[in-house]
Formats: C-alpha cells, sequence, structure tokens
C-alpha cells in the first residue's frame, strides 16, 4: 500500500531561486508540513495582493520522494499574471501559500516488487512540460529501477532546455528543436512530425506506458499520432497545460 | 479555446473530498463512457472549470468559485466510483 | 489563512464610475471558454422562437437582418469581474424579433450551437434592451466571441448574452440555464451585483 498523501494547504518559505533558461526560473520552497509527492504531481500556489485580491496557478513539481523541500520550475507566460511574479519578483525568505500535493493519476511509482517484467517508460516533454517527467527521471534513479526509460523532448532552442546538465548526466534524451537547433545538428529545426515521433519514442510492441506533458496543441498532436502508430489508449496518459 | 486533462481538477476537487477525486471512474450520462475522471476534457478559462465526456463532450461537471463558495453541479455524470 | 504576498500587486485595477461595483477595466477582449468553438457559416444559420403553442418562428440570415439592423454603443460587463466601456455592437433588437410572437409566458430560454443555454425575462429582452447582435467594433462577430450571432443583453451580466445563439423557448417560469443551475445568480444585474445564488 502506497502512503497516502492528502492535498492541503501549506505555507513554504523560498530557500533558492536561480535561472533556469532565458524565460524561466528555478525556484526551490521549504515547505516543513510537506508530506512528500510522488514523482509527477503538482501544486497550486496562491498568491495574495495588500487589496485581497488573491491568484492562483497550478505549476508541476521537478522533485519527487519524502522531504519538505518542493523544486519548482517556472517559465514566464508573457501575458501571465502569477509567472513573470515568480520568475521576476519572489526572492529567497518570502513566503507563499501552496496547495498539494495534487494530482494521484499522471504520476510515476517504481514498479512493485513482484512484477519481474515491468514496462519500459516513454517520457515525451513539450518545453516546460519537461518538469513532472523529470521528477519521474529522478525518482527512478533514486529508485535504483532498472525499468527502462526513455525521454523525447520538443524544445524550442538548446537555450530553452530545462535541467540540462541532470538530464545530460541521467540519460541520452532525445532533443527536437523546434525553433533553432546546436550547429552541427542532423535535423533543422522545425515542429514534431508524426515521422520524427515514431522514429523517436518505443514501438507499440515494446508496450511502453508512455507520459506526454506540454501545451495543449503539443500533446493533442502527440497523442494522437501515438493511437495510431498503435500505441493503446490506455498506455498513454496526458498532462496539457493552458497560458496563463 | 484549448482544453487540459482531467488532472487539472485535482486542486478544486481536493478542497471538496478527502480523496483525489480525479482517480474516481466517472460513468457519462450522456454516452455511458465509464473513464478516470482524470482523462476528462477540461475548460478552465470560464466562469467556472467545466469537464467534459471525452467521448461525447457532454458536461460531466461544473466547479463554480466565488463569494467565498463553491458549487459542484454534475449535470452529465451519471455515477462516480471510487476505489476504498 | 492567507497572507498577502510580498511585492504582488496582481494586474491594474482601477476605478472607473461605470464600472459597477467588483469590475475591473480591460481594453481587450477576454475570451472565456466552457467547450469547442462552433464554427456556423452564415448561410447554415437560422434562428426559431418555440412558444407554448408549439408554433416555430423562424428566420434565416437574410430574413433576420431585414427586420432592421441598429447601432448600439454599450457597456458590457462579464461577471468574471472584468467590464468593456463603450463598445460598438450591430444588431436587430429583439422587440422587432417578438411583433408577430403570440406568448402568456414571461420567461425565455435561449439556445446556442453546442448545447449551451441561459434563461432571461422577457422583460429584460424588450422595450430597446436587447439585440440579436451580428458585429461588435465594426467588425463581424468572430466565432470566439460568439459569431456569426450572438445575444446582446449588455444591462445583465455577458454571460446572459449567449453566444452561437441559434433560439429561443418560451417558459411559463424563469427556470436555469447552464450557469444559473450551477451557482450563478438567476438574474445577472451587475449594478446589483447578483453574480451567484
Amino acid at each position: 500500500m502506497r502512503a497516502r498523501r492528502p492535498a492541503t494547504w501549506h505555507t513554504g518559505t523560498v530557500v533558492e531561486a536561480s535561472p533556469e533558461t532565458p524565460s524561466a526560473r528555478r525556484i526551490t520552497v521549504d515547505v516543513p508540513t510537506w508530506p512528500g509527492n510522488d514523482a509527477g504531481s503538482h501544486l497550486d500556489i496562491r498568491l495574495t495582493a495588500p487589496d485581497g485580491y488573491q491568484a492562483q496557478r497550478s505549476y508541476s513539481i521537478a522533485s519527487a520522494g519524502e522531504g519538505t523541500r518542493v523544486v519548482l520550475a517556472v517559465d514566464e507566460l508573457p501575458e501571465g499574471e502569477v509567472s513573470p511574479f515568480l520568475v521576476h519578483e519572489i526572492a529567497v525568505g518570502d513566503q507563499v501559500e501552496l496547495h498539494g500535493p495534487l494530482g494521484a493519476f499522471f504520476v510515476w511509482h517504481p514498479p512493485e516488487p513482484d512484477d519481474s517484467t515491468p514496462a519500459p517508460v516513454q517520457l515525451i516533454a513539450g518545453g516546460s512540460g519537461v518538469v513532472p517527467l523529470y521528477a519521474m527521471l529522478t525518482a527512478h534513479e533514486a529508485a535504483g529501477d532498472a525499468t527502462e526509460f526513455r525521454m523525447l523532448y520538443s524544445v524550442r532552442t538548446p537555450a530553452d532546455v530545462f535541467f540540462r546538465p541532470e538530464l545530460d548526466a541521467l540519460m541520452g534524451v532525445d532533443y527536437i528543436y523546434t525553433r533553432e537547433t546546436p550547429d552541427p545538428w542532423p535535423t533543422p529545426a522545425g515542429r514534431i512530425t508524426r515521422d520524427a515521433l515514431e522514429a523517436a519514442v518505443l514501438p507499440p510492441d515494446r508496450a511502453p506506458r508512455i507520459y506526454v506533458c506540454g501545451p495543449t496543441p503539443f500533446v493533442e498532436a502527440v497523442a494522437n499520432w501515438l493511437v495510431d502508430l498503435g500505441h493503446p489508449t490506455a498506455s498513454i496518459r496526458t498532462e496539457r497545460f493552458g497560458g496563463s | 479555446m484549448q482544453h487540459l486533462d482531467g488532472n487539472a481538477l485535482a486542486g478544486q476537487l481536493a478542497e471538496l473530498f478527502a480523496f483525489d477525486a480525479t482517480m474516481a471512474s466517472t460513468r457519462c450520462g450522456g454516452c455511458g463512457a465509464v473513464e478516470v475522471l482524470a482523462t476528462a476534457m477540461v475548460y478552465m478559462d470560464a466562469m467556472g472549470t467545466v469537464a467534459r465526456c471525452v467521448h461525447c463532450d457532454d458536461v460531466l461537471l461544473t466547479l463554480v468559485e466565488g463569494d467565498g463558495r463553491v458549487w459542484l453541479s454534475t449535470p452529465g455524470l451519471s455515477a462516480l466510483e471510487i476505489t476504498r | 489563512m492567507s497572507f498577502i504576498t510580498r511585492g504582488f500587486s496582481g494586474r491594474n485595477r482601477d476605478r472607473d464610475p461605470r464600472l459597477p461595483p467588483g469590475q475591473t477595466l480591460v481594453e481587450d477582449w477576454p475570451v472565456l471558454s466552457a467547450g469547442v468553438t462552433p464554427q456556423i457559416e452564415p448561410a447554415d444559420w437560422s434562428f426559431e422562437i418555440k412558444d407554448e403553442t408549439g408554433t416555430e418562428h423562424k428566420w434565416n440570415w437574410d430574413e433576420m437582418q431585414a427586420l432592421g439592423l441598429e447601432d448600439i454603443t454599450t457597456d458590457i460587463h462579464c461577471v468574471t469581474h472584468w467590464s468593456k466601456l463603450a463598445m460598438s455592437w450591430r444588431g436587430v433588437p429583439l422587440d422587432k424579433v417578438f411583433e408577430n410572437v403570440e406568448s402568456e409566458h414571461d420567461y425565455v430560454m435561449a439556445h446556442s450551437y453546442g448545447g449551451y443555454t441561459t434563461n432571461v425575462p422577457l422583460e429584460d429582452l424588450l422595450d430597446g434592451k436587447a439585440w440579436i447582435a451580428f458585429e461588435a467594433d465594426g467588425e463581424p462577430l468572430e466565432p470566439e466571441h460568439g459569431g456569426p450571432v450572438r445575444l446582446l443583453v449588455p444591462h445583465l451580466y455577458f454571460w446572459k448574452s449567449a453566444k452561437w445563439l441559434r433560439g429561443m423557448t418560451m417558459m411559463p417560469s424563469d427556470d436555469p440555464g447552464f450557469w444559473e443551475q450551477s451557482g450563478y445568480h438567476i438574474h445577472g444585474d451587475p449594478w446589483q451585483e447578483e453574480r451567484y445564488w
């Protein structure tokens, strides 16, 4: 039986904040009452202005497991209200309200000990959708789990890659660059295609469990292609995010 | 406009239920499909949150928050199954 | 218990006497969406009113416009706290539409392509208070804003101005529509702040 981690409101204190990419920031919050979280879950952040106005948004958690340090990686949406504040304003020592951990569906657990042939795992990220998938990778690593993991990561430019050193130390990620590639690079910059997806992901006969996270149009296209390629709907878990 | 997944309901539903309701199986009153709520199509850019059946687009539930209150409405939900 | 987040102010929230209580002025036109946006061609659009006798009064695009388009300048107020001031609209007044509709019933359920419904008392639709709208800000209504045709009842919160309007049913009582069944106020007067039950 896995630990139950009921969601409640917590108060956390920012203990680290550093640039992650030109548009994103990694923020570590110490939450003394945090019950730990499964890899892939998310939380809600609530901000309150002096006149009582509140704004609340959901963010995936980049960390997993026990412990009271919660790591976020927040990409700035220029028209947004909460993300610009988190990327530019919030500082070490500031307090924030957090609600979580949330979402028991888009999570990865290490295989049960009696599962002798666990299904391989294919992670597919679009942009900042890499955050919960990175949490799964680190949980997999921390568990000393032997399950095969692969990651396909669609990202604008090399500079926009989240967790680059950590990812490169963990595995060989299959990158697709949509705006600008490293030099040299075998394929020109461009959006993910059905062919590129087929070439990079574990084939249906390997029966992978697939996690897809990214902006809605990305997830929509990828999930439809995966079904087209013969992956059962039940093997695909998706997490879409919007734009505010 | 773009929809999200039922996962996105977790925060709002956690304020109402003692369990993670996104893991509940729901039966759509429109087409009869049974799916985990986390896989529903969720629209959050509205006057409330609207979750629709991924098969027939019927409205499974709505959540309206305001004035210190929350309204949960389940116009197209014929049953909700919770694993104990 | 919430506390003030240091340095957070949110978006600018100005005050203007033309704004009802709790409203904020916006310059853009936010799009609220509870489902897939219906795509209806003017040639395929039609509008009908069903009364208690079962009589259907029906208009196509040209027939509706032939009732007489008016230019309207009005403020609109969305229950999600934004308002737009002095928007220009073009539409057919409901007075013209109801001229030949005989009904004893005092309430209307507006129906939209896509299944949305909202209830409005007939008295809030007549006497120059509401229109079948075809244009906003000098342009045909975009699908995301309810085009090709939406209801315009600007003295009530904007959810009453049903997008993708396709018809109305006369009702003997003020039965709640989609949002009214789910927590929102049965009437929705922004100056009375009739937001919720």
